[in-house]
């Protein structure tokens, strides 16, 4: 251990739901996308799955809308060190829209993109099962749109950077492929609980 | 089976903008805590102090990298924040940080209030090669309050090699006394000055006008846009660029939170 001179830090408050190297950032929401917040209206929003898929499919606002809502309450953690409690999410389930396409048995991996060109990689079994949703609410209100709004991945287990602001697809794969930041040194799955923060972590 | 497989080029998504990072970015280097020495601390303004560090076995950098770094106290317990380098890379094995005092801030207040030549502190880096600018295309630098150190080390970087290729650098602070960085500053930089400016200078945030002379003058190829401060500050620039026809997809944005 390298004990920094006259370093005490912060009052410790134990929380166990914190990761490590994490800390809580009460109300605050911090805002890190590396591109321009697009003017990206509901009607002009689409979502679409397509690689390695029995059925490539793409809905609307209003068709991904009918499917059946489902919502997140919990904690989300960003790599550059805040973690959120107690937030609420409204969308759709990953897996009601994955049911429709039917994945390849050979599928492992997908590529999440937004409106933007930004990316991010995952495995697949991290986006099923009920770990991964399309949310265009937050705490009841329309996802604002520096934070994604009007939709965006929310794979709230992993490092946020993984839940792509602006979702506008999911490439299915038998391989993986590095995402924008995965690209730029970060790590390929971003588990926070194992500190996955950049490649070789 | 086969027929399904997707195989060859790298899937990129069918949408229009999409920014490459500008290097590739040494894994090792990433992944190394390095124990990094003060040699000296300036006092940029009131509120923000610049600290050389001595970090043997520094790779290297890019102008427009940060860092991760992280302080630790006797129980365990650490406190890690991303600093950029503010520094010009050259084979010293020291770069500079350059912190802006946060009222109550964890890390910065450590800089502030404690930290002297001698002591130590972690970092592992340099990190992110998106913001990087290597000195190759012609480069307009957007930046509000503790928002230009990143563009500052890509200046020195300009000067240090006597590049020529274009650079301009807008910089935005409260008052010429918030102004970091400003006996530095030369025939490319243009200040904003938010609330007080000296004699003669106009007093507003930064504004349509300050954005357009620069676009006007588009060197060959245009200009590489990167934009850095605040949240608000960089949604607030960015807009600005973009209305001005600045294209989105050579516009770089780093926030700090
Ligand atoms: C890519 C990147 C590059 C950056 N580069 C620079 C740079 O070059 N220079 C620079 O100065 N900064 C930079 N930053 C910002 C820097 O990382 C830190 O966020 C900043 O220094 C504040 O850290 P801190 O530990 O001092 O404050 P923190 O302790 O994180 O506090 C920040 C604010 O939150 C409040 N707060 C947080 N946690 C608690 C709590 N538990 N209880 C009560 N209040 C709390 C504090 O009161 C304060 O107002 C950069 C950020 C990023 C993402």
């Amino acid at each position: 251990m390298n004990v920094t001179r006259g370093f005490t830090g912060r009052p410790r408050v134990p929380n166990a739901a914190l990761p490590p190297g994490q800390y809580d950032a009460g109300d605050d929401w911090p805002v890190l996308s590396a591109e321009v917040t697009p003017e990206l209206a509901p009607a002009d929003w689409s979502f679409r799955i397509d690689g390695l898929v029995e059925r490539p499919r793409s809905w609307s606002w209003e068709q991904a809308h009918e499917l059946p809502e489902s919502s997140y309450e919990g904690d989300i953690h960003c790599v550059t060190s805040w973690s959120k409690f107690g937030v609420r999410f409204g969308g759709v389930s990953l897996d009601a829209f994955l049911s429709v396409v039917r994945p390849h048995v050979s599928a492992t991996h997908v590529v999440a993109y937004s409106h933007t060109g930004y990316t991010a990689n995952l495995p697949l079994a991290d986006v099923t099962g009920g770990r991964a949703w399309i949310a265009w609410e937050y705490d009841g209100r329309p996802l604002a749109p520096e934070h994604g709004g009007p939709a965006r991945l929310l794979v709230p287990h992993l490092y946020f950077w993984k839940s792509a602001k602006w979702i506008a697809g999911l490439r299915i794969l038998d391989h993986d492929e590095p995402g924008f930041w995965e690209g730029n040194g970060y790590h390929a799955r971003g588990n926070p609980w194992e500190e996955q923060r950049y490649s070789g972590d | 089976m086969t027929e399904l497989a997707v195989v060859g080029v790298p899937f990129a998504p069918p949408t229009r903008f999409a920014v490459p990072g500008r290097i590739a970015v040494g894994e090792q280097d990433a992944a190394v805590w390095r124990t990094a020495t003060l040699t000296a601390i300036r006092r940029e303004t009131a509120d923000v102090v610049t600290v050389r560090l001595a970090v043997p076995g520094w790779a290297g950098h890019l102008p427009g990298q940060h860092l991760m770094l992280r302080l630790t106290a006797g129980d365990g317990y650490a406190a890690q924040r991303h600093y950029s380098i503010a520094s010009a890379p050259d084979a010293s094995e020291h770069i500079e940080l350059t912190v802006d005092h946060v009222e109550g801030g964890e890390v910065s207040g450590w800089f502030h209030t404690v930290a002297a030549p001698g002591d130590t502190v972690e970092v592992r880096g340099p990190v992110s090669g998106f913001f990087a600018w290597p000195g190759d295309r012609p480069a307009l630098l957007v930046g509000g309050g503790s928002g230009v150190v990143p563009l500052m080390s890509m200046v020195r970087h300009h000067r240090a090699r006597r590049l020529d290729v274009p650079l301009r650098l807008l910089v935005s602070a409260r008052g010429p006394e918030e102004l970091i960085y400003a006996r530095e500053y030369g025939a490319e930089t243009t200040p904003v000055f938010t609330r007080s400016a000296p004699d003669g200078v106009a007093v507003g945030r930064m504004a349509a006008a300050h954005v357009a002379p620069l676009l006007a003058e588009q060197p060959a190829g245009g200009w590489e846009a990167y934009v850095c401060g605040s949240n608000g500050f960089a949604e607030h620039a960015s807009r600005l660029l973009v209305a001005a026809g600045q294209p989105v997809h050579r516009i770089r944005i780093e926030r700090f939170g």
